[in-house]
């Protein structure tokens, strides 16, 4: 009865597939949803190819996932992916029914799955689909609503991840690397970079105690948050040692080394951000994993690509617009975002409305992460003017008075697009706008308004 | 005149800290100690006005359990003189006499208070909160596990105008016994209620009681009250 039920769920799920690209709906969940529906372990019994990697993980699994896709494909592998979907069951179902014929068995062309798993839905995805190999990028707080902390969350992982998988850990985050202790495991890292420190200077500070003995960590260095390499006071227990370890990560010259078994490799830099570095070197050991030599990696990793789809800019008039993703509810990201921004060289005015609009009409939205998130950077000199905007202005005001933002540089205007006319598009500036996920579609509208108001500043300058 | 925060590198989630940043930005003759799990309370041995206790993970909860049940009678002791102390969030389970989840996890609990905290943990409580402290309009943020249950009725440090009390049962939320303040309410209650900050601040007798920032905090919180007030706005996420 339960293979019936699978293959009419199947064969429905099929059948929306062409309904959907007549109705231009066909990147959607909406098959995987249906099978879902129809077979609630549709996944048990669903083909799928012999080798399947997961990658998962708070920051940098769709960038990771992106990235070893492009490169696998790139060498001639037929690779079946969720990147058009979602990384809840739902999009992992589509992604794996799109990929098998009408008996459920996986098409033979196909060389392995990269599936990018949210670190919740784990425990939804992989008893049913076992993975071969499970990448974990880092754990952090993410929204506390759904996810808690981060503790929380390797506990999930722990118990959905299959006995069987092997793990590829990363050795500067002791959340991420405790996972699944019995599991085989190799780990990546960074080596001390210029600009670590050794006191943590964020808000959000979550492993500062030994997770064996719950002594007084030491950090050797701090990135960033916990991330970093840790050894306790009390027992001697330690950051794992990382077999492969980026080293002179040289963000000018844009080459880094990648040390493995006490042999470096070079590689050219795809990226200028910290963040992304760890992407790559992730990327780099997963593909030594799957058996790529650092030769065939190198070539592949140079012609690709990061898609910088949480930030872009352009010259409007005299200003430079910039929009930058910031996540809402996520403390974590906005201060991923303050610090970067503080520390770009040049004058700058940002918008802030990361609120969370579907809460707004029958909900209010959760505003404790804005606690947890380091509005202390925006406090930097070369932040000249910050306007707040939505339906959490008065809390974002309050909030950057608390951080030590002067009075006078703040501007709170509920609507957003009032709030774009309140901006000073000061010739040479750079302009922000910082939204989230939720807040996309009106940030997009709000930018727009952005852009022919700096327009019209830039023509009156000209005039005058 | 200090206060002391108990565990901070455990029990930080949710912004909880932020309650005392906004006091010390409110009074800042204020002199904050921060006490590690390794070390003595200080307010054991030294007059501290304020002692506070904020959130944590489900292991925060046992390692607080740990670091105070050698002191337990002497903590009962100083509760029993009138030592002021708030405490916020799941905090409060470690207080009580056990909490346990739906996947076989139980911690007994320090047995100060008579309660009990059930967790599910895949299906986590959201809502907001609006209730009252006296005259006092109060807002908040519920974002949990679960529920406690337990306490006798009476003793209820607000009582709920909108939003789910210790338990979807009751409009009491927290509880009041001399100078113990306990609410599961999380992150920055005092800074989002800045009347109750005063309060706070009045009942240390701190030597400047008027909230940090007041006008824009005044701004917040009243935007805020109307908003958690409004007919046909849903407590529940």
């Amino acid at each position: 009865m339960g293979k019936l039920r699978f293959l009419f769920a199947l064969w429905m799920a099929k059948l929306s597939i062409p309904a959907l690209k007549i109705t231009r709906h066909n990147g959607t969940d909406f098959p995987g949803s249906l099978a879902l529906r129809l077979c609630p372990d549709f996944l048990r019994y669903i083909g799928r190819p012999a080798t399947v990697v997961a990658i998962t993980g708070t920051n940098g699994k769709t960038t990771v996932s992106n990235l070893v896709g492009d490169i696998l494909e790139k060498s001639g592998k037929k690779v079946l992916s969720n990147r058009a979907g979602s990384n809840i069951a739902s999009g992992i179902s589509t992604a794996l029914l799109r990929g098998c014929t009408l008996s459920g068995r996986i098409r033979p062309d196909y060389d392995l799955a990269v599936l990018e798993v949210d670190e919740r839905a784990s425990i939804r995805i992989f008893p049913f689909v076992p993975p071969t190999y499970v990448v974990i990028t880092n754990l952090f707080r993410d929204s506390i609503m759904r996810n808690a902390h981060p503790f929380f969350i390797a506990d999930v992982l722990t118990r959905s991840i299959p006995k069987s998988a092997k793990l590829l850990l990363n050795a500067d985050d002791l959340i991420s690397a405790g996972v699944a202790p019995e599991n085989e495991r190799v780990y990546f890292g960074i080596d001390k970079m210029a600009g670590d420190t050794q006191a943590c200077v964020n808000l959000i500070d979550d492993v500062r105690i030994c997770p064996q003995c719950s002594g007084k960590l030491d950090y050797e260095f701090r990135r960033y948050h916990h991330i970093g390499r840790a050894v306790c006071r009390d027992c001697g227990f330690h950051s794992p040692d990382a077999l492969y370890l980026a080293k002179n990560v040289d963000m000018e010259d844009g080459s880094l080394e990648l040390w493995e078994d006490s042999v470096p490799h070079s590689y050219p830099l795809i990226t200028d951000s910290v963040f992304n570095v760890y992407n790559m070197v992730t990327v780099i050991a997963l593909l030594r994993r799957l058996g790529f030599s650092h030769e065939e990696i190198r070539p592949l990793m140079a012609q690709s690509a990061i898609t910088a789809s949480r930030h872009s800019e352009e010259q409007v008039g005299q200003v430079t617009l910039v929009r930058q993703m910031s996540k809402e509810k996520n403390a974590l990201a906005g201060s991923r975002a303050f610090d970067y921004i503080a520390h770009r060289p040049g004058r700058k005015e940002l918008l802030l409305m990361m609120n969370c609009l579907g809460d707004t009409h029958h909900w209010s939205e959760n505003t404790c992460w804005i606690y947890d998130a380091d509005f202390e950077f925006l406090a930097h000199e070369s932040i000249a003017q910050i306007v707040c905007a939505g339906a959490r202005a008065a809390d974002y005001r309050l909030r950057l008075l608390m951080a030590g933002v002067p009075e006078e540089k703040i501007v709170c205007e509920r609507d957003e697009f009032r709030a774009a006319e309140r901006l000073d598009y000061t010739p040479g500036d750079d302009v922000y706008i910082l939204y989230g996920t939720d807040s996309l579609a009106l940030a997009y509208k709000v930018y727009d308004h952005m852009k022919s108001l700096a327009e019209a500043r830039s023509e009156k300058e000209v005039q005058a | 005149m200090k206060v002391e925060i108990l565990f901070p590198e455990i029990c930080n989630l949710c912004g909880d800290l932020m309650n005392i940043r906004y006091l010390r930005q409110s009074c800042p003759q204020l002199d904050i100690v921060e006490t590690d799990l390794k070390s003595r309370p200080r307010f054991l041995d030294e007059d501290i006005a304020l002692v506070y206790l904020g959130s944590t993970t489900e292991k925060g909860l046992s390692l607080i359990v740990e670091a105070l049940t050698p002191v337990k009678e002497e903590l009962l002791s100083k509760l029993d003189e009138g030592q002021l102390m708030l405490v916020t969030g799941n905090a409060l389970d470690a207080l009580g006499q056990y909490a346990q989840d739906d996947q076989g996890w139980r911690l007994d609990g320090l047995g100060l208070l008579p309660t009990h905290a059930e967790y599910h943990m895949m299906q986590r409580h959201n809502s907001f909160y609006l209730g009252k402290f006296g005259d006092m309009d109060i807002v908040g943020f519920k974002s949990l596990f679960g529920h406690t249950y337990g306490f006798p009725s009476g003793d209820a440090l607000f009582t709920t105008v909108k939003g789910v009390g210790r338990n979807e049962t009751t409009t009491e939320e927290g509880w009041q016994k001399k100078n113990l303040l306990v609410t599961y309410l999380t992150g920055p209650l005092l800074v989002l209620n800045p009347p109750f900050a005063a309060y706070l601040l009045e009942k240390m007798g701190a030597p400047c009681v008027q909230p940090a920032f007041e006008e824009a905090a005044m701004e917040a919180y009243r935007i805020r009250v109307a908003e958690f007030a409004e007919e046909g706005r849903d407590f529940r996420y």
